[in-house]
């Protein structure tokens, strides 16, 4: 009986992966960018270690672009499965699954992007610092795309919290969901803006 | 009937189709207004003299209606964009030109008659029922805390309607997802204490196969439409905390297995 039980393993292990370990990074890759706010220095001090971290590469597959690449293309499948109603069911609710499956696209293009632009031209010799960013940034569509790409990612994660805690069964009233939706909002204001303050510090403000 | 009454009509605009492989069509009707009118008496009035609104003679409308008491779900059908049972929608309530149009998550059979087996395939794949047959008394059954039948009692108003399978998003053509009804079905007979004796039986039915629980994408919209105001939402979160349990359980192993 258990061998046919392949999609619910797979949706489960879609909102696990979503949260351990690719909500973890983003954490950490937001902690990090904030190094920007106190100077060039402090920055690649901090970039570099993350670079010199032992077993890096092993690392980066088994916690980043492997659960990255399984959460991305899954919720593509899940996600034009959807067929959205928001315009004869307005709900605060309906529009937030909305939302989750816009930004969920938007950040798979934003993070695409993003890989490209540092780390597969670091694999070409190029060296990911306080530098590279600037110059990225400098031109203000790249930093548009950034301030819009770093909002729907923080989305993404708060509001896949909220998820998270119903697909496992930890918010079961509607209360415990209610006020999820505020705690996980607010962990959407605080990240959205931790990322929009450390991205400006590459444009010098 | 005062002559004010008298001139005001009733304005439909009613989404047609004359069998399920042919194409939907819109028609206008307009009717004479009779106060205290719901849609299944319009819906009388266009089969009593099947006129449309260019005073064309045209076929009547097909619809479905039983209890006429919002208890038995047959008359379901989306009115003004929202799913609901048009025997308890009352014309003075409702915005005019009144747009009546089928579930079109359930397979159209004509006009606004649509197919629900798949509510009651749904019921069977989770097994909501309590099995007692056998060849002797099995005695009175364990009885049920007030609190729980107080609860159970409200899941229990479910009368497979079907609305909020349409107001669902992630029920249709491309998703086989069992839609809430069902799940919440489950945590119903999962709650009745002889029921209770093949719970980790019915939490496999929603584990198992494709569609199933996991496919909820938390837009919460069933417990928005729901007529019966039951917890939906509610019971969707229980069954994904119980099938957590049950996972575990399976995986790791339990004597505890019901
Ligand atoms: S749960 Fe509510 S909306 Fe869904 S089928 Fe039952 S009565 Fe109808
Ligand atoms: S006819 Fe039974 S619910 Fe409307």
């Amino acid at each position: 009986m258990s061998s046919s039980n392949r999609e619910f393993i797979y949706r489960r292990l879609h909102s696990l992966l979503g949260v351990i370990p690719v909500g973890g990074f983003l954490i950490i890759h937001l902690s990090v960018n904030w190094f920007a706010t106190r100077g060039v220095e402090e920055y690649n001090r901090a970039a570099a270690f993350m670079e010199a971290l032992p077993f890096r590469y092993v690392l980066e597959a088994l916690f980043i672009f492997l659960p990255l690449i399984f959460h991305a293309v899954y919720g593509l499948y899940i996600a034009f499965q959807a067929r959205n109603n928001t315009s004869n069911f307005s709900y605060f609710r309906n529009w937030m699954f909305r939302l989750q499956r816009i930004t969920g696209v938007l950040v798979l293009i934003f993070v695409t992007w993003h890989v490209w632009e540092t780390r597969v031209a670091a694999a070409f010799g190029a060296e990911v610092n306080f530098n590279m960013m600037e110059e990225i940034v400098a031109n203000p569509a790249a930093l548009i795309a950034y301030i819009i790409g770093i909002t729907a990612t923080t989305f993404h994660f708060a509001n896949g919290l909220w998820s998270f805690a119903i697909t496992w069964g930890i918010t079961v009233s509607p209360k415990s969901q209610r006020i999820a939706t505020f705690v996980t909002m607010g962990i959407f204001a605080a990240l959205t803006f931790v990322g929009i303050r450390s991205i400006l510090a590459f444009v010098g403000v | 009937m005062t002559t004010e009454t008298a001139n005001k009509t009733i304005e439909l605009i009613i989404v047609r189709q004359e069998d399920p492989e042919s194409k939907s069509y819109e028609e206008k009707f307009s009717i004479p207004y009779r106060p205290n009118m719901n849609v299944i008496s319009a819906l009388m009035e266009i089969r009593r003299n099947p006129v449309n609104k260019e005073g064309q003679n045209t076929t009547p409308v097909a619809w479905d209606a039983s209890c006429l008491e919002e208890v038995c779900g047959a008359c379901s059908m989306v009115i003004n964009g929202k799913p609901r049972q048009s025997c308890t929608a009352l014309i003075d309530k409702l915005e005019q030109p009144i747009r009546l149009e089928p579930m079109n998550t359930f397979p159209v059979m004509r006009d606004l008659t649509v197919d629900r087996s798949r509510m009651f395939d749904s019921l069977k794949r989770v097994k909501a029922w309590v099995p007692i047959d056998g060849t002797y008394d099995l005695g009175p059954g364990p009885r049920m805390p007030e609190a729980k039948r107080q609860w159970a009692y409200e899941l229990s108003k479910c009368m497979s309607c079907g609305v909020c399978l349409q107001a669902c998003p992630n029920v249709n053509d491309k998703s086989d997802f069992i839609g809430p009804a069902a799940i919440s079905q489950v945590r119903l007979f999962n709650a009745h204490p002889t029921g209770a004796m093949h719970k980790a039986e019915r939490l496999q039915t929603l584990m198992d196969g494709d569609g199933g629980l996991s496919n909820c994408g938390n837009s919460q919209n069933c417990v928005e439409a729901c007529p019966k105001e039951i917890p939906l939402t509610t019971s969707i979160a229980a069954m994904n905390r119980a099938t957590t349990l049950q996972s575990f359980k399976n995986f790791f192993g339990s004597d505890n297995t019901a």
